[in-house]
């Protein structure tokens, strides 16, 4: 990990405000905590703001929030500079590919899926790809390890992953028709690869 | 009580105590970095670790409660050790963690000789460090014009972080990001805007945050250090004067629970470089209307003719937020000579020394405010006009269970109030028990009722004053064990002048009055900066910076500081303290008392005193109580029904904020450029938040 810090000012936007929807969200998260307890909601509405500005939170925004829940911005920045989930510069507008590199991923190929990441996005993490598309980073356990090696992109797991596979998935989000979720390999969940061995008949 | 074993000692402590204090009451001395006993317990330098008898691995004592301790398997006490192997290792562990990421810079830190890591990594610490990597690297952070920082020591014991939320109320400093890459800054380096941001220095138990106006300037060793009292507000906070030869290197505080505890503002820290520049260091007379430098004798015969063609009821003199009781008793005696009870200090026109000292003091004390339970403030910005006492009113206001009232201008206190009303009328509603914070002040036990110099520096302040202590009596302030009736004074100077009777006398003219186009021939100002004196009056300036009042002087005796003289000061609780000489005048500048006494026998008036413990007999005489250092004459119930019986209807304007600029408020912090660095910063500050 590295000292996180917030995206320089030449990429911050100016200012930030939340759509009514996330608006009426973080009133609803307020209302879950005692009078004075607000600043509780920090994290949730910290969340929406990074899914509403394409996957990273700007300084805007932390001064946005922060004003919302009656917080020193320090406060605002305290958290989201610890948490690493919430990203502080800008991230690829199609995905942003968090590779896990946890031990059952690493024994079961992930350096080969950061390979890929390097030669296809960009040789280091956090970076943008030159269209701006993708950009990738290394995490610590997804807990998807019976599955492994698996990345996260957006919402969604991508288990099961080869060189080739991985590459198939970039290439659907490339395109605009990102593949099915879940093991890439046609295995069933977590099942076994050659298919279920117990529970197999219904009695 | 809980009984415990410490170190083979049976002790029975509180059960509210932690386990470090337990030691400590025991007589152990337990390491600390993160633990400090004015902030919330961290727990995250585990230096205080200490074996506690049948646990598997040691604890953290500041974080430990006493009542968390086991008993033993037949009953009895828990036994805890501080001295014991497991401790030791313990210690010499944390140390050298402590250390990994600290750099070896001691001798060109400016913390060396007064560093906790210093002292303890010596007292606990081992010789060698087994860490072979790297050591962490951290970007310096710009925190404005006070506070350096060399993050690369910081070894986040989140004091700092802890401090700005808590006891000074402005929360700027934060951590960011976590782990080894965890980094104290504040929200993108904008610079503090605490008045108290000076203490975040004190309270960094290692060189990470050192003082940016004393950077490279002294070392602890090479100091002279004298103890002294503040004066740059009335709270009159202990400080430490460090002086290296003629020259006053810093201003640190001392501990007094009963005022300050261990807190000074910038103003009272940084100030040092002010007592160097602008000095006035030989007389000046002025000739043709300029003014050139003189001699003692020269100035003093100056006055003479001038003295000797004027009648003594038009020789008055005012007296200025800095001067000590000494030399105002002397000016005052000296004036009595010429018949004249033209006296006046800057400020005080409207309280009337006849009445008593309950009336102009702050009876409920500073103390005092931990016991009270709500408290209306009337006229008064307690952040600007005693920031130390603001602190102490957070502290109160953090405990719960205390509401506050603000009547004048709104501004943040760093607690939250009730802003009742603007002006005068809000006080007279409140008398008459038409509003509703009226009830908050009757049903408290200990209310208190805190008028300021917003109210009283005003020309109908008398009337205010009286309708306040109106107010204290109706809602029942002033009762038996508690004088919820106090006046903020937030000049040191003031108490002092009102226990010795420098107010008009009978007969006599207040400020308002002198300073009137044609009243007086010769005015005494001694540093009074902040009146205009009017024009055609000979006017005699006895201070110490060339200020206003030199400016506008005919005649300049120059003068000692503060922290050049031994003087009486008397805060707004009326607590008698006395500052300690730590440096001498400049040049052929002398001390106030002194100078009015050769003055006087110029005059051919001559005082009957020749050194200062002669005049400090006088005084004592005349005013015993000034005698008993460090205590309080409290005032009485009496005084103040007897200030509540003058009467008068004040006038409806609101109450204006007395102190625009904190940093700039006498003549000593005009001269610094310290000060005025801070004042530019306070003051952009304010531009954008009017934007």
């Amino acid at each position: 990990m590295s000292v996180r810090r917030l995206a320089p000012k030449e990429v911050q936007p100016a200012s930030f405000a939340f759509t009514e929807e996330n608006l009426a969200f973080a009133k609803q998260q307020v209302a879950k905590y005692p009078a004075g307890r607000q600043a509780s909601a920090v994290i949730a509405i910290l969340w929406r703001a990074q899914e509403q500005n394409d996957g990273w939170v700007s300084e805007a925004a932390i001064r946005v929030i922060a004003d919302m829940l009656d917080m020193p911005y320090i406060r605002v920045l305290e958290v989201a500079t610890f948490y690493t989930m919430f990203q502080l510069a800008p991230v690829g507008k199609k995905a942003h590919v968090q590779v896990c590199g946890t031990t059952p991923c690493r024994l079961r190929g992930a350096e080969d899926l950061i390979h890929v990441c390097e030669s296809r996005i960009h040789h280091e993490p956090f970076h943008l790809s030159k269209d701006g598309n993708f950009s990738w980073e290394e995490v610590e356990c997804l807990g998807a390890c019976v599955n492994a090696p698996m990345v996260l992109i957006g919402k969604d797991t991508y288990e099961d992953l080869t060189k080739d596979s991985f590459g198939k998935v970039l290439d659907g989000f490339a395109s605009g028709n990102p593949p099915k979720p879940g093991p890439q390999n046609g295995r069933q969940f977590s099942a076994p690869i050659t298919g279920p061995t117990t529970l197999k008949e219904i009695t | 009580m809980t009984k415990l074993i410490i170190d083979g000692k049976e002790i029975d402590v509180p059960p509210e105590y932690t386990l470090l204090q337990a030691c400590e009451a025991a007589g152990a001395e337990i390491p600390r970095f993160c633990y400090h006993e004015r902030l919330s317990i961290a727990g995250n330098c585990r230096m205080c670790l200490v074996e506690v008898k049948g646990g598997p691995k040691p604890v953290a004592s500041c974080a430990w409660g006493v009542r968390d301790c086991r008993p033993g398997p037949k009953g009895e006490p828990p036994e805890i050790s501080t001295r014991s192997p497991m401790v030791k290792k313990a210690r010499e562990g944390v140390m050298e963690f402590l250390l990994i990421n600290h750099p070896l810079d001691c001798p060109i830190c400016d913390q060396g000789g007064e560093c906790d890591l210093q002292d303890q990594a010596m007292g606990y610490g081992v010789d060698t460090s087994r860490f072979a990597e790297n050591k962490r690297a951290v970007e310096d952070k710009y925190l404005g014009a006070l506070v350096k920082t060399s993050m690369n020591r910081c070894i986040q014991c989140t004091r700092c972080v802890r401090f700005s939320a808590e006891v000074a109320g402005a929360p700027e400093m934060g951590a960011t990001g976590r782990g080894e890459d965890m980094e104290i800054t504040t929200y993108l380096e904008h610079a503090l805007t605490s008045e108290l941001q000076g203490n975040l220095v004190d309270i960094c138990p290692v060189g990470a945050l050192t003082s940016k106006p004393y950077a490279f300037a002294a070392r602890p060793w090479e100091l002279g250090k004298t103890q002294s009292v503040d004066v740059m507000d009335g709270v009159g906070s202990a400080i430490r004067v460090d002086t290296r030869g003629r020259e006053v290197m810093r201003i640190l505080p001392r501990v007094n629970e009963a005022v300050n505890e261990e807190w000074i503002s910038d103003k009272t820290r940084h100030v040092v470089d002010g007592l160097r520049t602008q000095r006035l260091d030989r007389p000046y007379i002025r000739e043709a209307g300029k003014l050139r430098p003189a001699s003692w004798s020269e100035a003093f015969a100056a006055i003479a003719a001038k003295a000797g063609r004027s009648d003594g009821k038009r020789i008055g003199a005012i007296a200025g937020d800095l001067a000590g009781v000494e030399e105002m008793f002397a000016l005052k005696d000296l004036l009595a000579k010429f018949g004249s009870a033209n006296l006046a200090v800057q400020g005080g026109d409207a309280f009337d020394p006849a009445l008593g000292r309950g009336g102009y003091t702050f009876n409920p004390t500073l103390v005092g405010i931990e016991q009270a339970d709500a408290l209306l403030i009337i006229g008064a910005n307690p952040r600007k006009e005693a920031a130390v006492f603001n602190a102490r009113i957070r502290k109160r206001w953090r405990a719960g269970g205390f509401k506050i009232g603000v009547i004048g201008a709104k501004a943040d206190l760093t607690y939250h109030y009730d802003h009742l009303g603007a002006g005068a009328e809000t006080l007279a509603d409140l008398a008459a028990g038409k509003h509703s914070f009226a009830d908050v002040l009757k049903n408290a036990k200990h209310p208190i009722i805190l008028v300021g110099a917003g109210a009283t520096s005003r020309h109908d302040g008398a009337a205010i004053l009286a309708q306040a202590a109106k107010l204290a009596l109706d809602i029942g302030a002033v009762k038996d064990g508690w004088n919820g009736f106090g006046v903020l004074q937030e000049t040191a100077s003031r108490v002092g002048a009102l226990d010795i009777g420098f107010a008009a006398g009978k007969g006599g003219l207040n400020a308002a009055q002198m300073t009137t186009f044609g009243t007086l021939d010769l005015l005494f100002l001694l540093g009074a900066d902040e009146i205009k004196a009017p024009d055609g009056t000979f006017v005699v300036y006895i201070g110490t910076h060339g200020d206003r009042g030199a400016h506008r002087a005919d005649v300049i005796l120059p003068a000692a500081a503060y922290t050049e003289k031994s003087a009486i000061y008397v805060n707004t609780e009326g607590r008698v303290q006395m500052t300690g000489r730590a440096a001498f005048p400049p040049g052929e500048a002398r001390e106030d008392w002194a100078i009015v006494r050769a003055l006087s026998e110029a005059l051919g008036k001559k005082l009957g005193y020749d050194s200062l413990p002669a005049l400090r007999q006088a005084i004592f005489k005349a005013v015993p109580h000034l005698i008993r250092l460090d205590q309080i004459e409290a005032g009485t119930a009496d005084q103040i029904k007897a200030l509540a019986g003058k009467g008068g209807a004040p006038e409806k304007a609101p109450f204006k904020a007395l102190i625009e600029d904190f940093y700039l408020t006498n003549p000593i912090a005009r001269a610094s450029a310290v000060m005025a660095e801070c004042s530019r910063l306070a003051s952009g500050q304010m531009l954008t938040a009017a934007e």
